[in-house]
């Protein structure tokens, strides 16, 4: 953009790389290096999210309740089902706080940016209050413990997690010429059972291969087949089986039988590993690596990635056999990413984030993540589809979205008013890369407060 | 600018009231010279046509459905094939006053079955994803006369369909405090030589002024209602859109779709009731990505298929009636042994509506619209004359 000086490296590491400065954060000397050595720092499991319930805990108690509502004559069932949507909505807004709380404190921010995008790559989307309550066990349990490990291991974690299970409707998908449906078939014979091709089709189009990358509605349907008899363990058969609720179970009844066909291969294998056969070849499939590293190119450098770049993230994956580390190190080396013109335009999630962490936030208190980032536009974990939130400008910069950040900059900065000098924080936040005309009109302010609501809406903070 | 020290506090909302971005629905406008409205709904999701107008005359559906079928002793009965889903109650009222009218059988060029691709055919009018960058709608105000503040649009973000070459604005309502006109018009300011958010915050700005003190909610009869306070304004916008979501409906089918056709029947009410008697020009289209299967899955709902329905509502419109040519389920009959086979183009389809409701040249908004359309087989009798 015209009126933009270009961004130094540290600011690049910082903004671009993390999640923006923190007011009392000195500048680092050595960016690539302070990336690298991030890996280190990481905690899957961080103190603001250690305290937050995982998925069994969340689908025990949901368990509990729905039998209290089912056995006791006496409850009110409506009241008590509205009371469970609200533990299971309170668990979500809870979920987000903690994961809100983490980011302004984390010794390891581009590592926590690569958990949102893969949580996002991956996503569930809270739509209902089921998947809502376990969004945030399913990012803590699916995701953060893979983020430096291997693609498929990942992989493998998020399609089995109970979150993912529900969203994409697998717990109750059925081989047509399985066990079960033969039976079901013979007691309900008004009734189809049968698959359901959703997990099946998001798997290949937005978790591994990419759409267009060849595949057919009978390799959709084939994998569908193969995936069936993947489910989770119900509360109500947790004391039967001895297995915790909500945790991945294959239910050999209700498995496809037979060999399955999908994209050239044949996959003979019995029961559950035949689906994991199918997952590992996706999860190392070319397409796959290909789509991985647009998809990491277009987050960290810009909306059109540039194909140079692409290839040589594709290759690192594919060399590496999905070491994802190895894939972070061919982006932090590569010199697109490091060009001082800043082509990503902030989502909501990300500059909300470096507000907060800019003006010093390292809690929230009374002031509640979960309504502020709906209504910037960017709920948390909610995207509405398996596809996750879109990585491109047109996306996000438009007139209201604007409208937006410029209330929420001033109700924050109003909340921070003289106690921060907004000159000398555009300093400290754009390291060395405050624009002329932004720090003009954050001097010529009537306030501390409009100053800092200028810095924060500035062309400058709202691109990394 | 000049607007904007016309802003003035025009929303309150709860926090609990603003949905998802693909849940809640959200307008977009287009401000140009003409007396006609002209408003595409777009369903987000690959609604299920053969729930919403069901074939109840077909005689392999109840067999395809099982218990997913809709009872037709319950539906609204169109004619001797086609019954409304129950849950459409006003707009079977709209099709008995001759307001109303439904194509079946109708897809977009695209074969495939993502969601996203899909929709981006639909959006953008291309044959195939991606091979168009902006959107039919946007390209659509271009072939209206420009009103004197060009053309404006309303919605947090745009949806594809009216992305382009034409500057839209965006508009929602807004639970967060708004802020004072000395602070936004500093913001101007700081905007001034940036060439990406100038036009973004210019417009937001009109918008804004334009809304005055219009109040909103985001429930489906207050977005009705919303969207019908613009367009009922004699200096306020010709062209919307709305979107909706929540029709990817895998399982648990029946429960879930009464209650998006609900809300849209709920929404289309609010749109004609506020509009009084400017409904008389108006047309709204419903459209969809792509249809679903034929049969139920295993899980009381349906994967993702390929004809639809697509409905065409409106004081303007030549409705009681049920067009396309309907391909039937019958063994044999199916797209690719499980999908409703389509025969009717919507990009045709939308074409013909979107010209003869703004009282175009037909061919020259099929070209600019969808430069691929076949527009031979496109009705031509769908609007009052």
């Amino acid at each position: 953009m015209t009126n933009l000086s270009g961004m130094t490296a540290a600011a690049i590491a910082v903004n671009r790389f993390g999640l923006g400065a923190r007011a009392d954060e000195a500048a680092p000397a050595r960016p690539k290096a302070w990336l690298l050595r991030q890996f280190d720092a990481y905690q899957a499991t961080p103190a603001a999210l250690a305290s937050q319930p995982g998925s069994v805990a969340l689908a025990t108690d949901l368990g509990a309740r729905r039998q209290q509502i089912r056995q006791s004559p006496a409850i009110d069932k409506p009241a008590a089902r509205k009371a469970l949507n609200q533990a299971m909505r309170g668990a979500y807004r809870a979920a987000v706080a903690a994961r809100v709380e983490n980011a302004l404190n984390t010794p390891a921010p581009f590592v926590e940016r690569l958990v949102y995008f893969w949580s996002n790559h991956l996503a569930v989307s809270a739509d209902n209050p089921v998947v809502a309550g376990l969004a945030g066990s399913f990012e803590t349990e699916a995701i953060r413990p893979h983020v430096l490990g291997r693609f498929e291991d990942m992989l493998l974690a998020v399609e089995r997690h109970p979150a993912m299970q529900i969203f994409l409707n697998q717990t109750n998908s059925i081989g047509p010429d399985s066990m079960a449906a033969r039976r079901a078939q013979a007691l309900h014979p008004g009734r189809r059972f049968g698959l359901n091709e959703n997990l099946g089709r998001e798997i290949m189009e937005l978790h591994t291969l990419g759409v267009r990358s060849g595949y057919t509605q009978a390799d959709v349907t084939e994998f569908s087949r193969a995936l069936t008899g993947w489910s989770i363990v119900r509360p109500q058969e947790a004391e039967r089986t001895g297995r915790a609720p909500g945790t991945f179970v294959f239910r050999a009844p209700l498995h496809e039988p037979g060999a399955r066909h999908v994209m050239g291969r044949t996959y003979d294998q019995a029961g559950e590993a035949q689906p994991l056969a199918i997952l590992r070849d996706f999860a190392a499939s070319p397409a796959t690596a290909r789509h991985l590293a647009e998809e990491l190119a277009r987050h960290f450098v810009a909306d059109t990635p540039p194909p140079a770049l692409v290839s040589r993230l594709t290759d690192t994956f594919l060399r590496s056999r999905g070491d994802l580390p190895a894939v972070y190190r061919t982006l932090v080396e590569a010199p697109e990413a490091w060009s001082p013109n800043p082509k990503k335009f902030k989502t909501p999630w990300e500059w909300t984030i470096s507000s907060w962490r800019g003006l010093g936030f390292a809690h929230l208190g009374e002031m509640h993540a979960a309504p502020l980032l709906r209504q910037l536009g960017q709920p948390v974990w909610q995207p509405g589809s398996p596809a996750g939130y879109d990585d491109i400008a047109a996306s996000w910069a438009a007139p209201d979205a604007l409208v937006r950040r410029v209330e929420f900059a001033r109700r924050l900065a109003a909340r921070v008013g003289d106690r921060r000098d907004p000159r000398a924080l555009g300093k400290t936040l754009l390291l060395g890369s405050l624009s002329a005309s932004t720090a003009t009109a954050v001097a010529h302010a009537d306030t501390a407060a409009t100053g800092l609501s200028l810095l924060l809406v500035s062309p400058d903070f709202l691109r990394r | 600018m000049a607007a904007m020290v016309t802003r003035r506090k025009f929303i309150s909302l709860t926090a609990a009231g603003a949905g998802a971005i693909l849940v809640s629905p959200q307008l977009v406008f287009a401000n140009v010279q003409t007396e006609h409205r002209f408003v595409f709904v777009i369903q987000r999701g690959a609604a299920d046509g053969l729930s919403t107008v069901v074939p109840y005359g077909d005689p392999a559906y109840a067999g395809l459905r099982a218990e997913l079928a809709i009872d037709a002793a319950s539906a609204i009965k169109l004619d001797g094939l086609f019954a409304l889903h129950p849950s459409l109650v006003e707009t079977g009222r709209m099709y008995a006053a001759g307001q109303a009218l439904f194509v079946h059988a109708v897809a977009s060029p695209y074969r495939q079955r993502s969601h996203f691709d899909g929709q981006n055919v639909l959006e953008s009018g291309g044959t195939a994803p991606y091979q168009l960058k902006d959107g039919w709608l946007n390209r659509l105000v271009t072939l209206l006369p420009k009103s004197r503040e060009r053309a404006i649009a309303l919605a947090p973000t745009v949806p594809l369909a009216l992305r382009g070459r034409v500057e839209v604005a965006s508009y929602a309502p807004s639970a967060l405090p708004s802020a004072p006109d000395d602070l936004l018009m500093r913001v101007s300011q700081l905007y001034e030589h940036d060439a990406q958010l100038h036009p973004l915050w210019a417009s937001a700005m009109q918008t804004q002024a334009l809304a005055g003190d219009m109040r909103g909610r985001q429930d489906p009869a207050g977005l009705g209602k919303l969207a019908a306070k613009f367009l009922a304004r004699p200096d306020g916008p010709r062209i919307a859109m709305i979107e909706t979501g929540g029709w990817d409906t895998h399982d648990a089918q029946n429960p879930r779709l009464a209650a998006r056709l609900k809300a849209l029947d709920t929404m289309l009410a609010a749109l004609r009731d506020q509009l009084g008697p400017v409904w008389g020009n108006t047309t709204v289209l419903v459209a969809t990505e792509f249809g679903r299967t034929a049969a139920a899955n295993g899980t009381s709902g349906t994967d993702h298929g390929t004809g639809a329905v697509a409905m065409l509502v409106g004081g303007a419109v030549k409705g009681g009636r049920v067009l396309g040519d309907w391909p039937g389920l019958g063994a044999g009959a199916l797209y690719q042994n499980r999908d409703l086979k389509p025969t009717t183009a919507l990009d045709a389809l939308i074409a013909a509506a979107a010209a003869q409701s703004l009282r175009l040249d037909t061919g020259r908004v099929a070209h600019t619209l969808f430069p691929a359309a076949d527009m031979r087989g496109a009705p031509r009798d769908l609007m009052r004359t």
